[in-house]
C-alpha cells in the first residue's frame, strides 16, 4: 500500500514536471523543472531500495549537472532568445515518433496477452527482507566484476573533462598574438 | 514491489517526452535537458530489473549511465558556450556551418 502511494507520488511529480520542462519557454524554468524531474526519480529510486542511487541522483545529477546547466544558462544570453519563437515547426514529426513508441509497447502487451497493470510473464520479485544492504552489495559487484568498466568510465570522464575545457576556453589566434 | 509494468510505463512517459523535447525545441541547451530526461527514463527501467531480479547489476549500469550524462552534459555545454562565442545564438535552426 505505501509502496503504491509512493511510486504514485513520485511518478506523477516526475511526468508532470517532465512536460513542463519541455513546454516552458524560459530555459530556467525548464532547469528547474528538470530539477525537480531529477529529484522524482531519485524518489523512485529509494522506492525501488537502491539507497546508493538515490545518494548519487541527487549528488551527482541536482548537484552537479544541473548546477553546470544553470552556469550555461547564466552564461549566454538568454534576453534575445526568449523573445524568439521556442518550438521548431516540427510537431507532426515528434508526434508520429512518440505513437510509434508507445505503439511498440502496446504490441508487447498484446502478444504477452496480459492487461496492463497485471504485470509481464517473467520472474516474480524478490523479498524486501532478502536484498542485501545496496551499497555494500554494489561497491563490492563494481569493484570485483565490473572493475574494468569502471576504469573506462574513468578515463571518459576525464577525458570530457579535458575536452570541456578545450571547447570553453578563449581561443588565442596568431595575428591576437602578433600585436 | 508493484508489478513491473508500472516502472517500465513510467519509463516509457520519460522517454517519450524526452524525444519530443529533442525533435521540438529550439534552444540547444533545452535539447540536452530533454537528453539528460532520456537517460534517466532508462535508469528506472535498469533499477526497476535489478530490484525484480534482486541483481545488483542493473543498478551498476544505472552508475555508469550517470557517468556518461556527466561527461555528455560537460562536452555539450562546452560546445555550446564555444558556438555562442562565434555566432551569438543557441538556436539549432541557426547551426548550419556544415549545411551545403
Amino acid at each position: 500500500m505505501l509502496d503504491s502511494v509512493l511510486f504514485y507520488l513520485f511518478a506523477g511529480i516526475a511526468v508532470a514536471s517532465a512536460v513542463l520542462t519541455v513546454t516552458r519557454r524560459n530555459a530556467v524554468h525548464s532547469a528547474i523543472f528538470l530539477i525537480t524531474a531529477l529529484l522524482a526519480t531519485a524518489g523512485i529510486f529509494l522506492q525501488l531500495r537502491a539507497e546508493f542511487l538515490f545518494i548519487v541522483q541527487i549528488i551527482l545529477y541536482v548537484g552537479g549537472i544541473m548546477v553546470l546547466f544553470v552556469f550555461v544558462i547564466m552564461l549566454v544570453n538568454l534576453d534575445v532568445a526568449v523573445r524568439q519563437i521556442q518550438f521548431a515547426r516540427q510537431k507532426w514529426v515528434a508526434l508520429v515518433v512518440a505513437l510509434a513508441l508507445a505503439a511498440q509497447v502496446g504490441l508487447m502487451f498484446w502478444s504477452s496477452g496480459k492487461m496492463p497493470g497485471q504485470g509481464l510473464p517473467v520472474q516474480t520479485a524478490v523479498a524486501a527482507d532478502k536484498l542485501p544492504p545496496n551499497s555494500e552489495e554494489l561497491a563490492g559487484i563494481l569493484f570485483k566484476s565490473y572493475l574494468l568498466p569502471f576504469e573506462i568510465a574513468s578515463v571518459l570522464l576525464l577525458v570530457a573533462m579535458i575536452g570541456a575545457v578545450v571547447m570553453a576556453k578563449k581561443r588565442t589566434y596568431r595575428s591576437d598574438a602578433s600585436d | 514491489m508493484l508489478p513491473i509494468d508500472h516502472y517500465l510505463f513510467l519509463g516509457l512517459a520519460l522517454f517519450i517526452i524526452g524525444v519530443v523535447g529533442v525533435i521540438t525545441r529550439r534552444n540547444v541547451i533545452v535539447v540536452l535537458m530533454s537528453i539528460e530526461l532520456i537517460l534517466n527514463a532508462v535508469n528506472i527501467n535498469l533499477v526497476a530489473f535489478s530490484r525484480l531480479y534482486g541483481d545488483v547489476a542493473g543498478q551498476v549500469f544505472a552508475l555508469f549511465i550517470i557517468a556518461d550524462a556527466a561527461a555528455e552534459a560537460a562536452v555539450g555545454l562546452g560546445i555550446i558556450i564555444a558556438f555562442f562565442r562565434n555566432r551569438e545564438t543557441v538556436l539549432e535552426d541557426e547551426m548550419d556551418l556544415l549545411k551545403w
